[in-house]
């Protein structure tokens, strides 16, 4: 089983990321999405929570809510990757099965 | 159900303090709901998830329903697995003795009355999550 | 929706379920079930008395499934048994009785 996380809480508000990040194992890809995206932000004083993630998953970053946000053009977290809506299906239907963290 | 159940495993991840929102009470019901369905239903409670099973909760002060008494009576639902995790639990300064003490009676050992709050670590939550058919987070 | 009984009126949800569980007298839970056409015998009512008591202890109206259980665990196994239950409430026993107790309808019930 490999399951696809999604955050959609900023993690300087919420502790969501944090707690998928302990609880996400090897081989698990996390999604941010809506205000999960101000995690993916390259100098972030959150940004160990998607590094450490990185190590052994795959992290995903929603390009319309980066957009959004104001925040295209700003340097992500390297080894991030952008998806725009049709990836964020693509993910969905590639891992077997989803988990929102709220 | 239980074990022997081919059907799909559902766990209902909680990770939020009850009253304060209504995802805990939410999250009861339709926990109630599956297991009507005979689904194999098991809970975890993670972060302040953990403050749902603390015992003594008394709501007449704030005008709001006690659902705390429901959790006990999971068992006879046949929903006998709830797991709580060691180190949430910790973190928040309770331990075990400060919960609810659930139980559940297993038919197939003379209906032996065993505990249904299984207190693991959060590397065993990890992998508890991996085993699952279908998550629901509250 | 409402319910009147003794020139007193208690109120209701659509399908008939007492809207303040306070509310709830045996003479209400009888003149709801004189309005379905069930006259409630002993047998009803020690299954009225027994969903009440769990609501008491556990803030839920049991599924049907839980109840039989219960039932069974606690007054035995000639009366834990669908037969028995829905002889007594042919609507299904936790709905119909849940009614003529005063409970919500139990959750999970369509």
């Amino acid at each position: 089983m490999a399951i696809l996380h999604t955050v959609n809480k900023s993690p300087y508000e919420k502790t969501s990321l944090e707690s998928c990040v302990q609880r996400s194992d090897a081989g698990a890809a996390i999604l941010l999405i809506e205000d999960g995206v101000y995690a993916a932000l390259a100098g972030g004083a959150k940004a160990e929570l998607v590094k450490a993630a990185l190590a052994d998953r795959k992290v995903f970053v929603l390009e319309p809510d980066l957009k959004a946000r104001g925040l295209a053009d700003q340097a992500l977290i390297e080894g991030v990757e952008s998806v725009d809506f049709d990836g964020f299906v693509d993910l969905t239907t590639q891992y077997d099965q989803v988990n929102a963290w709220l | 159900m239980s074990e022997e159940n081919d059907g799909k495993k559902f766990m209902f991840v909680n990770r939020r303090a009850p009253y304060g929102t209504i995802y805990a009470q939410e999250s009861l019901e339709v926990v109630l709901i599956a297991a009507a369905l005979e689904q194999d239903v098991s809970l975890l409670f993670i972060d302040d998830g953990v403050f749902q099973l603390t015992k003594g909760q008394n709501t007449e002060g704030v005008g709001m329903k006690n659902f705390s008494p429901a959790y006990a009576a999971l068992g006879d639902y046949d929903v006998s697995k709830l797991y709580v995790e060691k180190e949430s639990l910790e973190e928040r300064g309770l331990t075990l003795d400060d919960l609810q003490h659930l139980t559940w009676e297993d038919e197939d050992d003379d209906w032996a009355e065993k505990d249904s709050i299984r207190l693991i670590s959060r590397d065993e939550v990890k992998k508890l999550i991996e085993e699952q058919d279908v998550l629901l987070s509250f | 929706m409402s319910i009147e009984v003794n020139g007193k009126t208690y109120e209701t949800d659509e399908e008939g379920y007492l809207a303040n569980l306070n509310d709830w007298t045996p003479e209400v839970g009888a003149a709801m079930a004189a309005a379905d056409d069930c006259e409630l015998t002993d047998a009803h009512w020690e299954v009225i008395n027994f969903l009440r008591e769990y609501y008491e202890e556990y803030q839920i109206a049991p599924a049907v499934r839980v109840l039989t259980k219960a039932i069974g665990k606690k007054l035995g196994k000639d009366k834990g048994n669908s037969k028995y239950l829905y002889q007594l409430f042919p609507y299904g026993p936790a709905k119909q009785a849940c009614k003529y107790a005063g409970l919500p309808k139990p959750t999970g019930c369509v």
